[in-house]
């Protein structure tokens, strides 16, 4: 009893067999896990890294970011291939901060914090520090517009919550753009003071 | 008996075949509200992922409508018993305007955190129970299997307040635990989920 039966010549005469290049529109490019380490950077073309116009939106995810030191979590740009990271920033960050002890909250700007065309570093949380309890970590997500552009300037979004050493639950919304028409084709993170002790940043390209 | 026979030239002149490159946002599983009390997601359970495989977790939330006019849609989490109670510290923060264009505001609001709560969190304010009215955002879990560090927790929430309102939420914290967050849960604040849909995703590292 024959169920199935091909036929010899069924797909014979095909040249190339179509591919998918993807089934989703987050697609992972790279993740460096720090380890007592001073900066971590995400150059395009190194190490199989992808920052340029192969997608017009980027994001970063922070997991369990844990710093050496009692500092700030922070980022900046580079348009040389990561040769010099100081590209000039305007941007803006607000917090919503809760204690432990229930005796504070706060909703507001801060100005500590903030960039007026500065090309220092950017800092993810204001109102506090990420603080090396063994148990203390920041978390969230950068995301850069795309950064490739020779036109416009390049926008950021970021939003990160952090527990601060004075056992602060700290929810910090930073936004801003680099101020350069050149392209951004690397990216670094680090500390205010100190290593990055620990923790995972992830890439991925917005398809 | 031969149930397949393939011929020696049935795809003879493929010279390759394309990779498969899959996205990083991961679905894993979708609840669906049908006046339910709870809404459960449970590591090992029909099909629920939540522990080390992903590092992020990302709950979707679409047109979650209560049963009861007036009340928070809310979130906990289980830390290695049965009960969802872990301890959490946490910030909410709301913006509105409503639909006669009398009030707008910004403000932060005590009523919607915890410090070092055990009970549900809020994760908006004052749902109304009308047909058309209900509440949907998004809120993402970091690394919640983590034995070593406290679990990070953010979301944002649009909501149609039972006073004819926009309300939107912004809502963060932690789960002040070191042992690993396996199960989530939702309900209203009183009386059912009317209706609406969870969908749970990972987010992959590799």
């Amino acid at each position: 009893m024959s169920i199935i039966k091909l036929n010899n010549q069924a797909v014979k005469n095909a040249t190339s067999f179509g591919s998918i290049s993807s089934l989703g529109s987050m697609v992972f490019i790279k993740k460096l896990t720090a380890s007592s380490s001073a900066t971590l950077s995400f150059v395009d073309g190194s190490n199989g890294v992808v920052l340029d116009d192969t997608y017009k939106e980027y994001v970063f995810t922070f997991k369990d970011i844990h710093p050496g030191t009692q500092s700030k979590f922070s980022f900046n740009g580079s348009i040389d291939s990561g040769s010099n990271y100081n590209v000039t920033k305007t941007s803006t960050i607000f917090v919503s901060a809760h204690n432990e002890a229930d005796s504070d909250t706060a909703l507001t700007y801060r100005t500590a914090d903030d960039l007026a065309q500065s090309t220092g570093f950017q800092n993810f949380l204001s109102y506090g520090d990420n603080a090396t309890d063994n148990d203390s970590c920041l978390a969230g997500t950068l995301h850069l517009f795309n950064p490739s552009s020779t036109t416009f300037v390049k926008h950021f979004i970021a939003r990160t919550n952090s527990h601060d050493p004075t056992d602060y639950s700290i929810d910090s919304y930073v936004a801003g753009y680099m101020n350069t028409t050149s392209s951004i084709d690397a990216v670094q993170f680090k500390m205010s003071s100190g290593n990055i002790d620990a923790g995972d940043i992830c890439l991925y390209g917005i398809a | 008996m031969a149930l397949v026979k393939y011929n020696d030239n049935s795809i003879s002149a493929i010279s390759s075949a394309g990779q498969l490159a899959t996205g990083s946002l991961v679905p894993i599983k979708t609840l669906t509200a049908s006046s339910s009390s709870t809404l459960s997601f449970v590591h090992g359970t029909d099909g629920v992922v939540l522990d080390s495989t992903y590092p992020i977790y990302k709950f979707e939330f679409i047109n979650i409508h209560p049963a009861t006019d007036n009340v928070e849609f809310q979130v906990n989490f289980r830390d290695g018993s049965t009960d969802y109670d872990a301890t959490k510290t946490s910030t909410f923060f709301r913006a509105l305007h409503d639909e006669a264009d009398t009030t707008t505001a910004l403000a932060y609001r005590t009523g919607g955190d915890l410090a070092q709560g055990t009970g549900f969190q809020r994760l908006n304010e004052g749902i109304g129970a009308n047909g058309d009215q209900s509440v949907s955002g998004e809120l993402k879990l970091f690394n919640p299997s983590s034995t070593t560090f406290v679990k990070h927790f953010m979301g944002k929430f649009s909501g149609c307040n039972a006073g004819d309102r926009e309300d939107t939420t912004y809502v963060a914290g932690y789960c002040n635990v070191t042992v690993a967050i396996d199960g989530v849960q939702f309900k209203m604040t009183s009386g059912n989920i009317d209706s609406g849909t969870i969908k749970l995703y990972g987010i992959k590292d590799s």
